[in-house]
């Protein structure tokens, strides 16, 4: 069964346990800039929000990608090939969310590849703002909280 | 390892940036931050110098655990001589700075001399420049790291600064970083501007390296659990931040209220914790908008609060109705309770104002405490004020003086003194509610015993943060003693103490350590550090550099003499609560504590106890 990244903003803190955890798993000490998770404080709404790449079905990144560096992996993961790559930055274009950037120390591209099924950031959050869940069934749990809240007999779907 | 081995030294007078290794040998044996840049203070300056001259130095300093993953890892320091004390100062911050400064590959920045025109110093990496800050003179803290954002087009770039009051010798000026967290106690931002130095921006890119990677992993994780299965730091503290604090504290008879007059406030849930969680009547939103952390912190204690837009401070000022920075307890201690104010909208704006500004919350409301007591007293009147009725219980009087002393206006020049001089100013020195000229933060000596033990030796002058022994005598942390006993406080005190400034000296928040022993942090700085780092040696450490502050303060003018409390608190007895009929007990603790310490009667140690520590 595939699985996915779930985030949910209103349970992160800002922390950065999961930039650092990223970091530091893919060889990159613990220097956030390196991290393909990234956290934003929106300051003046009080809200951090963590954002990575959603791995798409038909990936932006792997479609405009000139050397086919960019593979999908066992678990779905949208995955660079460091020998195939050559830093021309194009996928980091064509990518609509920009969760794929250059880094300037290898030459290469870097993007979430879910940790070969056992993401880092997962196991570092305090607050289980992410969690890696079974993709088809992401948003059961959202779905619950709100039929939580619904008189489902009076749902109306139209 | 864990340190960068590099140092920044910034001559201001010249406009000269240089690097300089670290030394190694200083490092093993006080850590860093803390210790080891008041080893370098000590090293470098005279301690009778002059706080605001160009012979005082200020070091920005981290930790070796700054910038890793160990929780709470995000922290620096300010060391320097305290302009609102004359002993040494050492202000802890949390936010991003510290990780940025350590990213770009600096365990510490010294800075010393002073600019003749007003200059912040930018860092990328290893390029270090000191930048023309014409442009934001007199801007407040927020101004000045939103300018510098948007001037260098970069959102990332982590700001530490300044406000008007550093710039306009507020005795008790503090450097905000990241808006609202703040290097804030004893005057370290009144140096700095003294200094001419309005802000330190920093990109940091380089990464923070630790020894052994997979045990550091191991390390972490167990102190993450440790942090996360402890009712304080992972339900108390998230919930209600240190807020969790007011309605504890008021019914151990321990709130300081209206100047220390009363230990009780009839108020205090209105101003607490759980009030910040209630709707309020004109929107149905509470005050708290959420909670936050620090850089790496699994606890995640910051309040992020809003101010009610019909609230009077604010119904006509926009800007004010964004989130922002919300209160810890000691602010609203100060701002409420000891000023007798129980409007938490007014607090929650005075509060605002203060990191807006960068002046230290619990100082000021202290002071303003005084200025009111004087007020009731006669002793000044509505000439001496401009007008404003300094009644205790105004929250109009907290609101417009807090604005008046962040901008130096009217009476908020006076008040800018802090209350030991303003008090001497008027010949009523005894009401000045500290010690060593630094105001007591949110506890009363005369309810919880050891905490006026605490206050009266710590080294940076009246301060929680030096031993919060609070956690034992209230929450039973280790272990639970009785607030109202003076027995076994002398060495209770001294515990805290010398374990505090190992803390400090990591790189990681003392909040830690209402979950965290010495044995939770060593692993991880063993593991992230060169050196076998056992919890005895950090505590061996801890107790070397109380021993080298003291010397400090010794050598800067203070004696034994500065040991002691407010006449207030040594002969009032407390009127309401379970320490009614109590004065604190301090001369029963004190002559034990010294001797603890391996220090003579008069507070000097001995020479055995120096050369114990290599000192
Ligand atoms: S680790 Fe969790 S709480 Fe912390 S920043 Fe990441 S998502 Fe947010
Ligand atoms: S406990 Fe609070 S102050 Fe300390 S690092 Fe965490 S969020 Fe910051």
């Amino acid at each position: 069964m595939q699985k996915s990244l779930h985030i949910s903003a209103d349970d992160c803190t800002g922390c950065y346990q999961c930039v650092l955890a990223c970091s530091d798993a893919h060889g990159h000490d613990f220097n956030p800039v390196k991290s393909v998770i990234q956290v934003f404080r929106f300051e003046d709404e009080g809200r951090d929000v963590p954002y990575t790449c959603t791995q798409c079905d038909e990936a932006w990144c792997q479609k405009s990608c000139p050397t086919d560096a960019i593979s999908v992996d066992a678990n779905g993961a949208k995955v660079v090939s460091e020998a195939l790559c050559v830093g021309c930055k194009v996928c980091t274009i064509a990518c609509p969310f920009g969760t794929i950037n250059y880094n300037a120390d290898s030459g290469k591209v870097i993007k979430c590849d879910l940790c070969g099924g056992d993401p880092a950031c997962v196991k570092a959050c305090p607050t289980s703002a992410i969690t890696f869940v079974h993709s088809d069934t992401a948003q059961f749990n959202k779905m619950r909280d709100w039929a939580g809240k619904t008189d489902a007999g009076s749902q109306q779907s139209t | 390892m864990a340190w960068t081995g590099k140092i920044l030294r910034v001559d201001l007078t010249a406009g000269t940036c240089t690097l300089e290794p670290l030394n190694m040998q200083w490092a093993g044996d006080y850590l860093g931050q803390r210790g080891l840049a008041t080893k370098y203070l000590m090293s470098e300056i005279d301690p009778k110098v002059d706080p605001l001259s160009p012979d005082n130095k200020m070091i920005m300093a981290t930790g070796p655990l700054t910038g890793t993953s160990a929780s709470t890892g995000g922290r620096y320091s300010v060391i320097t001589k305290g302009e609102l004390t004359g002993a040494i100062a050492c202000s802890n911050s949390g936010g991003f700075f510290g990780n940025e400064m350590k990213n770009a590959g600096w365990d510490m920045i010294i800075f010393e001399g002073k600019s003749d025109k007003l200059v912040y110093l930018l860092i990328e990496n290893d390029q270090a420049t000191l930048m023309d800050a014409a442009e934001y003179k007199g801007a407040s803290c927020w101004d000045t790291e939103e300018g510098i954002k948007s001037k260098h087009g970069d959102q990332f770039i982590r700001v530490a600064s300044i406000g008007g009051a550093g710039e306009n010798g507020v005795k008790y000026a503090c450097i905000i970083n990241d808006m609202d967290r703040a290097a804030g106690r004893s005057g370290v931002g009144t140096v700095m501007g003294s200094k001419n130095l309005k802000a330190v921006a920093i990109r940091g890119t380089l990464g923070v390296k630790v020894k052994d990677r997979e045990k550091f992993a191991v390390a972490v994780a167990a102190g993450k659990k440790v942090l996360a299965d402890n009712p304080v730091t992972g339900q108390g503290l998230p919930t209600y931040g240190t807020q969790v604090l007011m309605n504890v504290i008021n019914e151990s008879g321990a709130l300081p209220t209206r100047n220390h007059k009363d230990i009780q406030f009839e108020d205090a849930h209105d101003i607490s914790g759980e009030a910040m969680h209630e709707p309020r009547k004109s929107d149905g939103k509470p005050n708290l908008v959420s909670n936050a952390a620090c850089f790496a912190c699994t606890i995640a204690c910051q309040r992020v609060s809003t101010i009610d837009r019909t609230h009077y401070t604010v119904k006509d000022r926009p800007e004010y109705h964004k989130a922002s920075g919300g209160l810890e307890y000691e602010a609203a201690w100060s701002l409420g309770a000891a000023c007798g104010v129980n409007d938490l909208d007014a607090l929650t704006f005075a509060n605002f104002l203060c990191n807006e500004h960068g002046i230290d919350p619990i100082t000021f409301g202290a002071t303003l405490a005084a200025a009111m007591e004087l007020y009731e007293m006669g002793v000044i009147n509505d000439e001496t004020t401009g007008g404003v009725k300094l009644t205790f219980g105004s929250a109009e009087a907290l609101t417009t003086l807090v604005e008046q002393t962040c901008k130096s206006e009217g009476f908020g020049v006076e008040l800018g003194l802090g209350s030991k001089r303003l008090c001497e100013k008027y010949g009523k020195p005894e009401l000045s509610m500290g010690v060593k000229g630094q105001e007591f933060p949110a506890y009363d000596g005369r309810g919880i015993q050891g905490i006026g033990l605490a206050y009266a030796t710590s080294n940076r002058g009246a301060c929680h943060l030096r031993g919060y022994t609070i956690a034992s005598e209230i929450l039973g942390i280790p272990v639970k003693t009785d607030p109202l006993e003076t027995e076994g406080k002398a060495g209770l005190v001294k515990a805290f103490q010398d374990a505090t400034a190992a803390f400090d000296s990591a790189g990681i928040c003392i909040f830690s350590s209402f979950a965290w022993t010495l044995d939770d942090v060593a692993p991880q700085i063993d593991a992230a550090c060169e050196g076998d780092w056992s919890a005895d040696r950090l505590l061996e450490l801890g107790e070397r550099i109380w021993n080298m502050e003291r010397q400090f303060n010794l050598q800067a003018g203070f004696t034994g003499a500065d040991d002691t409390l407010p006449a207030r608190l040594l002969k009032d007895a407390a009127t309401t609560g379970p320490a009614k009929g109590k004065v604190s007990g301090l001369e029963t603790m004190l002559p034990e504590y010294y001797e603890l310490r391996g220090w003579s009667q008069d507070g000097v140690p001995t020479a055995e106890t120096l050369s114990r520590f290599g000192l």
